[in-house]
């Protein structure tokens, strides 16, 4: 066995910061992306429109049902059939993941909206306000207050699931870091530090859900 | 004010309302007294359109709450309703809480709406805390300023779901005393509480519920004096000698 050299890791530094970025931003976007979506199919589910709700519940548990490197295989497929022009691997994948994401954000909030006590509404209703008035200024603020430590952790777990794009040869973090240790044969190490990069970034989000819910609680 | 004509309702097969008819007139007090799931709650949040009825008619105002069609967001904005639970917004300060449905509701300016606030907020005794959020609030206070949230839309009638029975025994008697004023002021209220001592200062009539069903429905003294029914003769010596 060859001893452990590190440098690889110093010189291929800008190499391995373009995919982590990939992934940063991919998640950034995807968890902006998915919150819209899921707000949007959480109202539609609430609403009491019967066919909005049961399309609404019915891509939720569609989406719940089939594994993430699915839908990002079906999108990078898909799109550009749909769309008549290929739209890189970049777009693709995040399509995908906004849509799946946007279930799961969907049910968590859900979740978070059934946690604002119905004497709110009640209390919106009794001075006037409409149903998306009620939504927009008593329900959802709550809601989402309530909600943030587990949006932030659904955060997490999606950033850690972005290294699924090596699928449709993206080159995120895990994929540089992979190039990197199959090309120099540094695989040992590329891959303890790709684990430590990982560890980090994750630890450091669950550090900040653990303040959160501690603050929320006093 | 309000007509309730022969109201029924089920949850269910379980039938919380059963033909309930009775009417406030303007100006008038009236108080809900009855044991517990006797239905009062239902029948008050039934007169707003909370709840929808199954059976039977709602008048306020000569607007058919019960009716399909009628604007029921319009109609509500005219009702004030305080709650058990006080229902303050918790994310919002009290200043908020007084003007989002003014603004949103009745379209009132930014400074027309605070001026109301302070106005209303003022009349509860509250004029210093406009900027606290609920949570900073005793219970008393917060009842308080739900008072003055409903009334700074400039209600026709209040309605109360027992507005004491969250708050300490020591803060019971700021809220009434606020509610006094208020029907004073020859306010039309229907309030469902066990404060005897408040029917007895303030109501023209008391309505006693029993299994959902309205089972007297006759003047203060009468209630009080020489009530009818065994089931209220029931009620009223178990809460009097409280
Ligand atoms: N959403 C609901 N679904 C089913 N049953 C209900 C619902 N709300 C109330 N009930 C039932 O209807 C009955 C009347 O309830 P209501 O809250 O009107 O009683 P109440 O007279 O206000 O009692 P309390 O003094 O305890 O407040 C109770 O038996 C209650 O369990
Ligand atoms: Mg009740």
């Amino acid at each position: 066995m060859t001893d452990f050299d590190f440098g690889v890791i110093w010189t291929s530094l800008p190499f391995l910061w373009e995919g982590l970025q990939l992934s940063l931003w991919l998640t950034f976007l995807a968890v902006i992306g998915g919150i819209v979506l899921g707000t949007l199919l959480t109202l539609a589910r609430l609403s009491g429109i019967l066919p909005l709700a049961l399309i609404a519940a019915g891509y939720v548990n569609l989406i719940r049902s089939v594994p993430l490197i699915l839908v990002i295989f079906w999108f990078y497929f898909l799109v550009p059939l749909v769309l008549g022009r290929p739209v890189g691997s970049f777009y693709s994948a995040l399509i995908a993941f906004v849509l799946f994401e946007a279930a799961y954000y969907s049910e968590i909030m859900r979740a978070g909206i059934q946690s604002v006590a119905k004497g709110q509404k009640f209390a919106g209703q009794s001075t006037g306000l409409g149903y998306w008035q009620i939504q927009r200024h008593i329900i959802l603020p709550q809601a989402f207050r309530n909600m943030i430590p587990i949006l932030v952790t659904q955060g997490i777990i999606l950033f850690q699931d972005t290294s699924l794009v090596f699928v449709v040869s993206l080159r995120d973090f895990m994929t540089t870091s992979s190039i990197v240790a199959r090309t120099e044969g540094r695989l040992v190490e590329m891959y303890v530090f790709a684990a430590l990069v990982y560890f980090v970034i994750c630890f450091t989000g669950s550090v900040l859900v653990k303040r959160m819910r501690d603050r929320m609680a006093t | 004010m309000i007509d309730i004509e022969n109201v029924s309702k089920w949850y269910g097969d379980f039938q919380v309302l059963k033909d309930c008819t009775s009417q406030v007139t303007q100006k008038e007090v009236v108080v809900v007294c009855g044991p517990s799931g006797s239905g009062k709650s239902t029948l008050i949040k039934c007169v707003n359109g909370l709840e929808p009825v199954q059976q039977g008619r709602i008048v306020v105002d000569g607007a058919d709450i019960t009716a399909k069609g009628t604007d029921l967001t319009a109609l509500r904005a005219r009702i004030g309703m305080v709650f058990q639970h006080f229902e303050l917004y918790p994310h919002m300060t009290v200043r908020e809480n007084l003007c989002l449905a003014q603004e949103k509701v009745l379209k009132r300016s930014r400074d027309e709406a605070v001026s109301r606030a302070e106005l209303f907020l003022d009349r509860v005794g509250l004029s210093e805390h406009i900027d606290k959020h609920p949570g900073q609030l005793s219970g008393g206070q917060q009842q308080r300023v739900a008072i003055a949230r409903s009334l700074v839309m400039d209600p026709i009638v209040m309605l109360f779901d027992e507005p004491t029975s969250a708050l300490d025994p020591e803060m019971i008697n700021e809220v009434l005393d606020v509610m006094v004023e208020l029907a004073k002021e020859g306010m039309t209220m229907m309030v469902v509480t066990h404060e005897m001592g408040f029917a007895k200062k303030v109501a023209d009539r008391v309505i006693f519920m029993d299994e959902g069903a309205i089972v007297e429905d006759r003047s203060t003294e009468d209630f009080f004096g020489n009530p009818e029914s065994d089931r209220a003769k029931d009620f009223l010596s178990k809460i009097l000698n409280h």
